[in-house]
């Protein structure tokens, strides 16, 4: 029993990696725009088509990995500079709308393009249980890349230069300005990069769950429970909010509303968050002091 | 003595509402001009303008080159620092990161050598380095607002207003140290201020705005001594 357990809380967390990466993307660009962008999901999707495209013409995991994560820092850049430019003083419906319409838009082409079938996705990682059979490689792969790509996101935004203007950018554009920092570029930075970390989410989930068009539908969902539970607008609480979701998907999975009932639990807990503690448990107290 | 910014014809609005009405000023090289009126003049809208932040026509020119059509991100490049009205302050990020980034556009090793100098004129940032910046009192926002500027290394230093809010002690505090920072740093000044009798008293030239006109222009010590416009404009 006890052991049992402790192997859903692992697979939770392995899980919980992917809603954190996906859950810090939506945080990003929620801190610049203070819109979610409901096309995350899709983007990723998309992206590990890119990434199965390159692995069928031959090229090695890794390779087909770096250049669709690299592709797709492009196409989240082009985004923003081609949709989002233009909306940046839109009503808060027209910024919606074309979220909106981003996702079906992506979600079509990845179905245009790679059709709908369901397709194996290929893991790299070692095909047998690890850590005394707790976890599988890829589970156990997969966390690690996930820890490393948020460790690498933190240190870029805690220690360097563009990091800084990255976020001064999103929280005083103004003033950012009037500091030199060209804010229109460290917005389409922030897209580029979220649209990156959705493909890193994107290529570890779908040995998982296999590729789809609608891949990552569900995991926006938990991806959004997340952030939403450690605050929308704190990085580290969407990391962490992913981390629970995961952990808490798995054990509700199992020993209590079984696996049918699993996304239903995401929506539980947006709802939950929204109406008992709208910041989310680690949601930002900004102090000021006029 | 030449003038580092040159102001002609400029015309300003936010939408639909027209604040400035062809305006003509200039800033000294190396002087402080100070720039007069009551609320809603067109004093902050002047300063705004200046660094791009709000729609204008109109000439603008920084030691002899045209800036008013250029982005804001441009012309701080150019070397014009805007503290501005609500002082601007990062509040999420530490006081650190708020001078980082007030040093954005030079060389990083630089700027922090220019650290120190900054903690001279205000050790109060020194002792706050790690913390908050919204956690700061008005007083050392304002500071602060004034050091990221600083760190910009910048020719034209546009001041928005720097006692607003502030208790008269801190005030006098603040201005002491501009006129330091003047003397060490050789920086021209644009000086917006409610406080008609500070702001004489620490600028050489002064221009008085009414509803986006300029109705009066010339040294400080004209203009304070001319008892009809302190009266009418300047009230004391």
């Amino acid at each position: 029993m006890l052991s049992g357990m402790l192997h859903q809380i692992m697979s939770g967390i392995a899980t919980g990696g992917i809603y954190a990466s996906v859950a810090l993307a939506l945080v990003m660009i929620y801190q610049a725009t203070h819109h979610v962008n409901f096309a995350q999901g899709e983007m990723a999707t998309f992206s590990t088509y890119i990434a199965l495209t390159f692995i069928n013409a031959g090229f090695p995991y890794w390779v087909a990995f770096t250049l669709a994560v690299v592709i797709s820092f492009g196409i989240g850049v082009a985004i923003e500079r081609i949709l989002m430019r233009p909306l940046a003083n839109a009503p808060v419906l027209a910024s919606v709308g074309v979220f909106v319409g981003l996702l079906l838009v992506i979600n079509s082409l990845s179905g245009w393009f790679f059709d709908y079938t369901i397709k194996r996705f290929p893991t790299p990682f070692p095909d047998h249980p690890m850590l005394g059979g707790y976890l599988s490689g890829h589970e156990l792969g997969s966390t690690a890349v996930t820890l490393v790509v948020l460790i690498l996101v933190y240190l870029f935004f805690r220690h360097t230069r563009l990091g800084l203007a990255m976020r001064g950018a999103a929280f005083n554009p103004t003033s950012a300005r009037l500091a030199g920092v060209r804010v229109g570029w460290m917005l389409a930075l922030g897209w580029g990069l979220a649209a990156a970390i959705g493909a890193v989410a994107g290529c570890m989930v779908a040995p998982i769950v296999f590729l789809d068009p609608n891949m990552m539908s569900g995991i926006l969902l938990y991806a959004f429970a997340g952030a939403l539970l450690g605050g929308i607008d704190n990085p580290l609480g969407a990391v962490l909010g992913g981390f629970a979701v995961g952990v808490i998907e798995n054990l509700g999975g199992a020993y209590v509303v079984g696996t049918e009932l699993k996304l239903t639990m995401a929506l539980v807990i947006i709802v939950a968050v929204l109406t008992i503690k709208p910041t989310g448990l680690m949601g930002r107290r900004v102090y000021s002091r006029v | 003595m030449t003038n580092l910014l040159e102001v002609s014809g400029l015309h300003a609005a936010y939408g639909e509402t027209k604040v400035l009405h062809g305006i003509n000023f200039a800033v000294r090289q190396g002087g402080v001009t100070a720039l007069l009126g009551a609320n809603g003049a067109g004093k902050t809208t002047t300063l705004r303008a200046i660094c791009a932040l709000v729609r204008t026509q109109g000439t603008i020119n920084l030691g002899g080159k045209r800036i008013d059509a250029m982005a804001t991100e441009d012309i701080v490049r150019l070397g014009v620092a805007h503290v501005p009205e609500g002082r601007g302050t990062f509040m999420e990020l530490t006081v650190e990161e708020n001078m980082r980034l007030g040093a954005y556009t030079r060389p990083p090793r630089e700027a922090t050598a220019d650290f120190k100098p900054m903690f001279d004129y205000f050790p109060r940032l020194k002792e706050r380095f790690r913390q908050q910046a919204g956690t700061l009192s008005g007083g050392e926002q304002q500071m602060l607002a004034i050091a990221r500027a600083l760190l910009l290394r910048p020719r034209l230093l546009l001041l928005d207003e720097p006692s607003f809010g502030l208790a008269p002690l801190i005030v006098q505090e603040i201005f002491r140290i501009l006129a330091r920072i003047r003397r060490d740093a050789g920086v021209s000044v644009l000086l917006v201020e409610q406080n008609a009798a500070l702001a004489l008293d620490f600028a050489e030239d002064a221009y008085v705005l009414e509803t986006g006109r300029i109705v009066m222009a010339g040294s400080s010590a004209a203009i304070s001594q001319d008892e009809g416009i302190r009266r009418s404009y300047l009230g004391y």
